[in-house]
């Protein structure tokens, strides 16, 4: 969706100044390095293990054993692929956000194309992406690897790219001409300017990637394309297999297994860097609190950390920069203005030609095979997208009347903040498909049981960002408002019409706007599923698109997904993108 | 160090330098008239004039940030293209980098120009102690209060050793003490010629600070910014606040401050077709609202109707640029004259700081709908219509064929703002929509 919105965990309180290796915690020091070098240790047995294993003859149906005593291996095979995705997301969106933001023309074309990949569901991407990784790697099981690898970066990727780009269109003017003056490369601009300034909304965008990489793994690992059904060994793959078969016992494994994992990272990864990201922020005063990890504090005591730092990685960046500007000054020196333009232009030209005839060849094979469907398919499709259309914001709705009472209640209560809020971030990382397999064993007895678990499950998947917005603007609402409502003896009616809804009411719509595209894209995977040795499916664009998927009908997946985009991004451009404009006039807290 | 128009050959020299931004309809809206301008070796020159009226956007063209619609930028006789060979920044909101420590951001412009990591080093220490920010190297900019933080905005400027040192409002989002302080500082760099930059160039609204710093004083007059007066300042350093020469030099350019520069402003054409859009005469409104003007009129009325601006000025401990904006409200509406640097109340105004608030919206009417173009031209337009509504955008093309947008934005804000005190018309924020009062 948008970047993410400032959340209340955002508002994590700043770390001391660089904590330097004190020299009387040498002791320390020495146990953090021995503990570095039995992760390494670790580390090079599980390249071992995955390079043995993606590198082995291709196994497109590989047996996916139920036995918990293979989840650690499991682990690790979903952790590298979620990881090798991450990373190449994050390459990725890092390009497609610094092209974006510094062509006007190309901005013009790149935004939109955001607005409308980040509306398309994983699934919609699976059989373009398998059959080509299979046709690439056709003997080596590297090209199931590492198609199952882009299915998560296509789960992945978008938001960081709008991040990115966002933050570089709001670097502040007087730094941006400082750099400029001073003559910074562009090496330099991007290292000690744009980076730094984006650095604190990629880092909150990329855990909810990561989040979304998780709820998409069980689809990412394991799935049918027509007559061929592929698997990978993984924890996704293992939930889903235990699933099928019914099996009660793999299944609590799993979900132990895949939250254990989730709330480690968590733990060693997420909170360290948010901490450490606190530098980034863009700010002139310090503010009062300052919030710690230990991990944090641990590796920048580590002598052996800040070796490594001070051998390897400076400098390569003083080689960089250095390069960087001697090459821009004989660039400089030696600058002909017209003669390069030209060039370029051409450039421009020529990729503009090959850009639009790759665009004319794909809409005509679309048009080819859309036009396959009949009218009666058109038609039955838009009945199952409104059935999702009533599903999702239903399930919405049913979010935002619970998240909003309780999200203000914990924003105006600092003293149980501090203990909820732990609390329901750590419920919030763990992806609901997980816990689907459970609810499904208690709710599928029921009469229309796979349409409330469908609800149920987007709404697991998608009430924490309104939650988590509802909370940190229920702690924006000024104290001074609040004290004028007391004393002029609000009714609690008029406390809620007068300060609080209007006080959270930006917070929310960001919230919701989230939580709306995330439903969306859930629906493929709440309205279908692989159950207890049989296909329990209840009828929406969702289903229709993995069904589609499962059976190779090229043609109804095209449809539908273009159905969904469309209607993905018509509720943004109509609904949310006005509730945003309403939201920051009229209901701006400013002073 | 200040006869300097027949010194040696000047280090920037700008001219016909001309800023002007296209306008949707084709036409160009003037900000910079064509203007000359040298910075000569030996000179600190102040660029002295109201907010907004084009300063930071001169500085911008004459270091190479802003490009110029037209004119050029000439170093040391070559014309230049892009940034100006070695110049230096120093910004009013620092601009330094936050995720840099002090050493780190002093050391990044001599990153740019390739220095190995040993040399950089050396240098920026050398120059971190030069400005007193001993022991601070290895702190975040946040954690450092506001003078600091310039401090290390000097410092990374003065690193790279600028031929001429460029300061856009330096010293005014600081506290008065911390400003004070900051400008002995650098006076004391300089005078003892500590750093070798061999000129500054520094842009700013106080008075004072000019003529406590300045060898040459420039006062851009607007709309276009134009040059509207050049001092030199002979008054030997360390200047006296309280000497006689420096008291007159602050007294004349106050004068030269509030002198009205345009003649057709005090005769506005008086007919007009009912409905027919003459556009303004452009008299800007000066971004005021009415209740500060009416604060003015009284301490004046109390005062025995005749103030000394520069004293008033420091009575309400103001800087020129907020009480300039309040004076010329008040003379456009006619309730106020100035002469000599001296503010003389009219019988209008008189009137009007003795009356209560409805009799005070009264005249203010009056005043507005005879004296102010725009406002008379909204009542006329809202007036023609005959469910006596407008929306705004109407006005604002209107303006946008004078002004800028950022411009003819703040220009109807402040219309909106006096018609609405005026009770001349209401106007619904939401719909954007400008419905006449009815008496």
């Amino acid at each position: 969706m948008t970047a993410l919105a400032p959340t209340a965990s955002q508002t994590t309180p700043l770390p001391p100044t660089a904590q330097r290796p004190a020299g009387s915690r040498w002791s320390w020091a020495f146990l953090i390095d021995i503990a570095v070098f039995l992760f390494v240790f670790a580390a090079i047995y599980g390249v071992y293990a995955i390079g043995r294993s993606w590198l082995g003859p291709v196994q497109p149906q590989a047996h996916i054993s139920q036995n918990p005593r293979i989840l650690p291996l499991y682990a690790l095979y979903s952790l590298v692929r979620i990881g090798v995705a991450y990373a190449l997301s994050l390459v990725f969106a890092l390009a497609y956000g610094y092209l974006a933001a510094s062509s006007r023309r190309a901005e013009v074309i790149m935004v939109p194309l955001l607005d409308i990949l980040q509306s398309i569901p994983v699934l919609s991407f699976l059989p373009g992406v398998m059959l080509a990784m299979v046709a690439l790697f056709p003997h080596s099981q590297f090209g199931l690897e590492l198609g199952s690898i882009l299915l998560i970066f296509t789960g992945q990727v978008w938001n960081i790219a709008f991040s990115f780009y966002s933050s570089l269109k709001t670097v502040p003017r007087e730094l941006h001409e400082a750099a400029v003056i001073y003559r910074f490369s562009r090496w330099q601009r991007f290292a000690e300017l744009d980076l730094p300034f984006s650095t604190i909304g990629l880092v909150w965008n990329s855990m909810m990637s990561v989040a979304g990489g998780w709820f998409f793994l069980m689809a990412c690992e394991m799935f049918v394309l027509g007559s061929r059904d592929f698997r990978l060994p993984g924890l996704g793959s293992f939930l889903q297999t235990a699933a099928s078969d019914g099996n009660t016992y793999a299944i609590l494994w799993g979900v132990a297994a895949m939250v254990a994992v989730i709330v480690l990272m968590d733990q060693l990864i997420w909170r360290p860097i948010i901490v450490w990201a606190d530098k980034f922020k863009f700010e002139q005063v310090e503010s009062a609190a300052a919030a710690q990890t230990t991990l944090l504090n641990l590796i920048g005591r580590a002598s052996f950390v800040i070796r490594l730092y001070r051998l390897l990685l400076k400098p390569v960046f003083n080689w960089l920069a250095v390069t960087f500007a001697v090459g821009a000054r004989r660039a400089a020196a030696t600058f002909s203005a017209p003669k390069q333009n030209r060039a370029r232009r051409w450039l421009v030209y020529v990729l503009a030609v090959g850009v639009l005839f790759g665009l004319g060849v794909a809409v005509f094979h679309a048009v080819r095979e859309l036009s396959g469907l009949h009218r009666e398919d058109y038609i039955e499709l838009l009945q199952s997208a409104a059935l999702t259309f009533l599903r999702v914001n239903t399930a919405l709705i049913l979010g935002a009347l619970w998240t909003v009472p309780v999200g203000v209640y914990i924003g105006s209560n600092p003293r149980f903040a501090r203990i909820a809020q732990p609390l329901a971030q750590i419920a919030s990382s763990i992806p609901a498909t997980a816990l689907f397999p459970i609810i499904l064993l208690f709710l599928l007895r029921l009469r229309g049981g796979l349409e409330i678990s469908a609800m149920l499950l987007m709404l697991l998947g998608t009430q924490w960002y309104i939650l988590f917005n509802v909370i940190a603007g229920a702690m924006a609402i000024p104290t001074d408002l609040k004290e004028a409502a007391y004393i002029f003896h609000f009714s609690s009616w008029d406390r809620w019409r007068h300060l609080i809804l209007p006080g959270i009411f930006p917070y929310l719509v960001t919230g919701m706007v989230t939580a709306s595209g995330g439903a969306w894209n859930a629906s493929i995977v709440a309205e279908y599923f692989h159950f207890q040795g049989r296909i329990v499916s209840a009828p929406g664009l969702g289903s229709t698109i993995s069904s589609a998927s499962d059976s190779g009908r090229f043609d109804v997946l095209l449809a539908s997904t273009l159905i969904m985009a469309t209607i993905v991004v018509l509720i943004n451009r109509l609904l949310w993108r006005r509730l945003y404009r309403l939201a920051s006039t009229r209901f701006k807290l400013e002073a | 160090m200040s006869t300097a128009n027949t010194a040696p050959a000047p280090i920037i020299e700008a001219r016909k330098l001309e800023k002007s931004y296209p306008q949707p309809d084709g036409s160009r809206i003037q900000v910079i008239a064509a203007t000359d301008l040298a910075i000569y070796p030996g000179q600190i020159i102040a660029l002295l004039g109201a907010s907004g009226c084009g300063k930071s956007t001169l500085l911008r063209m004459l270091t190479g940030l802003s490009p110029a619609s037209a004119g050029a930028v000439y170093w040391h006789g070559q014309p230049v293209q892009g940034e100006s060979p070695n110049v230096s920044i120093v910004f009013q909101s620092f601009a330094l980098f936050p995720w840099l420590t002090v050493l780190e951001n002093v050391e990044a412009p001599l990153e740019a120009r390739g220095m190995p990591p040993m040399e950089r080093h050396k240098r920026a220490l050398r120059i971190i102690d030069a400005v007193g920010l001993d022991g601070f190297e290895s702190a975040y900019p946040k954690e450092l209060s506001g003078g600091m933080k310039q401090r290390v905005g000097v410092a990374r400027a003065l690193v790279v050793e600028p031929e001429v040192l460029f300061m856009d409002e330096p010293f005014s989002a600081l506290d008065v003490l911390t400003a004070e302080t900051l400008r002995g500082e650098l006076l004391e760099l300089w005078l003892d010629r500590k750093i070798p930059t061999r000129a500054i160039f520094i842009v700013t609204h106080n008075i004072e600070e000019a003529v406590v710093l300045a060898d040459r004083i420039i006062v851009l007059g607007r709309n276009p910014a134009h040059i509207h007066a050049d001092f030199a300042v002979s008054i030997p350093h360390p200047r006296d606040r309280k000497g006689a020469k420096f008291i007159e030099l602050v007294d004349s350019i106050y004068r030269v401050l509030t002198r009205p520069e345009h003649k057709d402003d005090t005769a506005p054409p008086r007919t007009y077709a009912p409905g027919a859009m003459v556009p303004p005469k452009t008299i800007m409104l000066p971004h005021t609202r009415p209740g500060g003007m009416a604060g003015l009129l009284e301490i004046l009325a109390d005062q025995g109707g005749r103030a000394d601006l520069h004293r008033l000025a420091d009575e309400l401990s103001l800087e020129v640029d907020a009480l300039l904006p309040t004076v010329d409200t008040a003379v456009l509406l006619g309730f106020l004259r100035v002469e000599e640097g001296d503010a003389i109340i009219t019988p209008l105004g008189q009137e009007f700081a003795a009356a209560n608030i409805q009799t005070r919206k009264t005249i203010f009417r009056k005043a507005a709908i005879a004296n102010v173009p725009l406002i008379r031209q909204m009542e006329q337009a809202l007036k023609a219509k005959s469910n006596r509504t407008l929306d705004e955008e109407f006005f604002r093309d209107l303006l946008d064929e004078q002004f800028s947008e950022e411009e003819s934005r703040r220009q109807l804000e402040t219309a909106i703002q006096w018609g609405r005190y005026a009770e001349i018309f209401d106007y619904d924020a939401e719909t954007g929509k400008l419905t006449l009062t009815e008496a």
